[in-house]
């Protein structure tokens, strides 16, 4: 026991350490929620008052409500989609051994690393020479190249933690494949299916660089706001959006995370 | 779903007669049936990565003329980008920002990482979670607070002259390659932390205790076990932000002025402005080569050492 006491012996400079990072991670991102309640269109202290109306002008606005639509639209059928794949995928993966599987999943987990905007120039050309317009379904396969992998890197964990025989004991009692999935597979893995739902909306919800090279006419909400990004008088109402924006976002990738908890270390592997 | 029900006569003990030589293919192979499940994600992302990309490939061998393309092959495009100093110049501009945000991150998130795997013992998972909580959530928008901060008129300038330090705004924090710089490193972080917090969780306790029986200090038992040991996590987080951060477009254009312009601004404007998409698809292949070969010098050469200090 003596020999693991000066493992365990707290390490004061670094909790120091620790707390500040975790400081410097947070406090830039607490400035836009700060300013978006304060009085004057300039962002700068000292701070001039206390006030809502930025929100409130916000929340009048047509377009806004448009962009949200949209992009709540594309993050739920984004969030559904790639999770559905991502369940093949991690089942595949973790169940069956087939040649080449280490490279595959090498190949489906690329976009996690190679510069999207490589990938959105590719799809917009893919796009422009197939004569496809661009539209909110462009964008939303760009943004399932996006969330795939977070799907199946947030669910193989989850099928690695539980014992294939369970399956194989609901097939041996007369289950076929259809039934042992819903009421065994599904049911076990269920925490990180409503991880990766949660994560890949946020995700795509808040998508920039792939939405920006394949939105059409219709903006989805972080295309809105860079479009107001031009507009110096504009910078405090798209400070209170981004406010919105981040902190329903923190909201649903903290509980997604928490619910997913246990099986979150070996996330990220290889490549 | 089809997948589902063939490989559901795989595992009930219903007599396949009438099946097909696909079905008994699926019921004898345990790669075909692994291939049959994983075939939705995969034909998703071969269609929607590796066929726009051959095109990509193709495309930049085209030249623009006007508003269309002239599709003969050629290789203009990369003698171009060759030639005119401007793209080697913003090549070597995006290598060098991404370089140096890299090891920053790097450093700086190690410790973090250190501590979260040897010094929390409750709530570890809530740390975890509040370390990477930031990663998932709109990058756009966490530049962006970086623009608030750094402004002109932003956060620190304000308060440095509400305090009365400096008479006149500091010009140099916005429009630069540093803020560029703290910007991506700070955006990176979360997604730094996880590879090199794996790796230190894993190291064996034991080995530490060894260590110190045999008279090790802790600067010599942390140089010789634990940072030999860690390298694995070191090197995956380093290559996890060195090769997106390259191609990164928001953080410069937000953030970078003419200074702190990087190639996927360049890549944009092909594609924009400037519209010779050609020449920014010859752009994309170039930033993708070059971005390869640098990962696999690395990783060779982080090999040769690992081998040379074991």
């Amino acid at each position: 026991m003596s020999s693991e006491s000066y493992i365990r012996r707290p390490n004061r400079p670094l909790q120091v350490y620790a707390i500040v990072f975790l400081i410097v991670l947070y406090v830039p991102v607490l400035f836009i929620p700060l300013f978006s309640f304060n009085d004057s269109i300039y962002v700068r202290f000292p701070l001039e008052g206390f006030t809502v109306k930025w929100y409130v002008e916000l929340f009048h606005r047509e377009a806004v409500w448009n962009a949200f639509m949209n992009s709540v639209k594309v993050g739920a059928v984004v969030s559904v989609l790639s999770t559905a794949l991502g369940i093949f995928g991690a089942k595949a993966i973790t169940r069956y051994r087939f040649p080449g599987r280490g490279p595959l999943v090498g190949f489906i987990m690329l976009p996690l690393v190679v510069p999207l905007i490589i990938f959105g120039v590719a799809l917009l050309v893919l796009f422009s020479q197939m004569g496809v317009p661009l539209s909110l379904y462009t964008v939303t396969i760009g943004h399932m190249i996006v969330c795939l992998p977070f799907s199946i890197a947030t669910l193989l964990p989850r099928f690695e933690g539980f014992d294939p025989s369970l399956e194989e004991a609901s097939a041996d009692l007369g289950e076929n494949a259809w039934w042992t999935f819903w009421r065994v597979t599904l049911p076990m893995v269920f925490p990180g299916v409503i991880a990766s739902l949660m994560l890949c909306f946020t995700v795509s919800f808040d998508e920039f660089i792939m939405a920006f090279f394949l939105t059409g006419t219709q903006p989805t909400l972080p295309m809105y706001i860079w479009g107001q990004l031009r507009f110096p008088q504009e910078f405090p109402s798209v400070l209170a959006l981004s406010s919105f924006i981040i902190a329903a976002s923190f909201a649903i990738v903290f509980v997604g995370l928490w619910i997913n908890r246990g099986a979150h270390v070996s996330t990220i592997k290889g490549d | 779903m089809s997948d589902q029900t063939l490989s559901g006569a795989s595992s009930s003990d219903m007599p396949i007669r009438r099946a097909n030589w696909f079905a008994r293919l699926i019921y004898r192979s345990e790669a075909a049936r692994g291939f049959a499940l994983l075939s939705p994600t995969l034909v998703f992302m071969l269609v929607a990565l590796l066929v726009p990309f051959m095109i990509l490939v193709v495309m930049s061998l085209w030249t623009a003329v006007g508003f269309d393309f002239d599709t003969t092959l050629t290789t203009n495009n990369y003698q171009q980008a060759a030639e005119r100093p401007i793209y080697g110049a913003l090549l070597t501009r995006s290598l060098w920002i991404s370089g140096i945000a890299t090891v920053v991150t790097v450093v700086v998130c190690y410790p973090m990482a250190y501590y979260v795997a040897f010094h929390v013992h409750r709530n570890k998972m809530l740390w975890l979670v509040f370390m990477t909580l930031p990663f998932w959530t709109s990058y756009l928008l966490r530049v962006f607070a970086w623009k608030v901060v750094l402004g002109y008129e932003g956060v620190i300038n304000s308060a440095l002259m509400t305090i009365g330090l400096i008479e006149t705004p500091l010009e140099f924090l916005l429009y630069s390659k540093e803020a560029v710089i703290i910007t991506l490193a700070h955006a990176w972080a979360a997604f730094a932390i996880l590879p090199m917090y794996v790796s230190l969780e894993k190291i064996d306790k034991s080995l530490l205790e060894a260590a110190t029986d045999l008279g090790d200090g802790p600067v010599m038992r942390f140089l010789r076990i634990t940072l030999p040991l860690s390298l694995p996590g070191v090197i995956s987080a380093s290559l996890l932000i060195f090769i997106p951060t390259t191609g990164d477009y928001i953080t410069p254009a937000l953030l970078g002025g003419p200074d702190g312009a990087m190639i996927g601004n360049l890549i944009q404007k092909q594609f924009g402005p400037i519209n010779n998409w050609p020449m920014g698809a010859a752009l994309s292949i170039i930033l993708m080569l070059v971005i390869a070969v640098i990962c696999v010098v690395f990783i060779l050469l982080t090999n040769f050492v690992r081998r040379r200090i074991s």
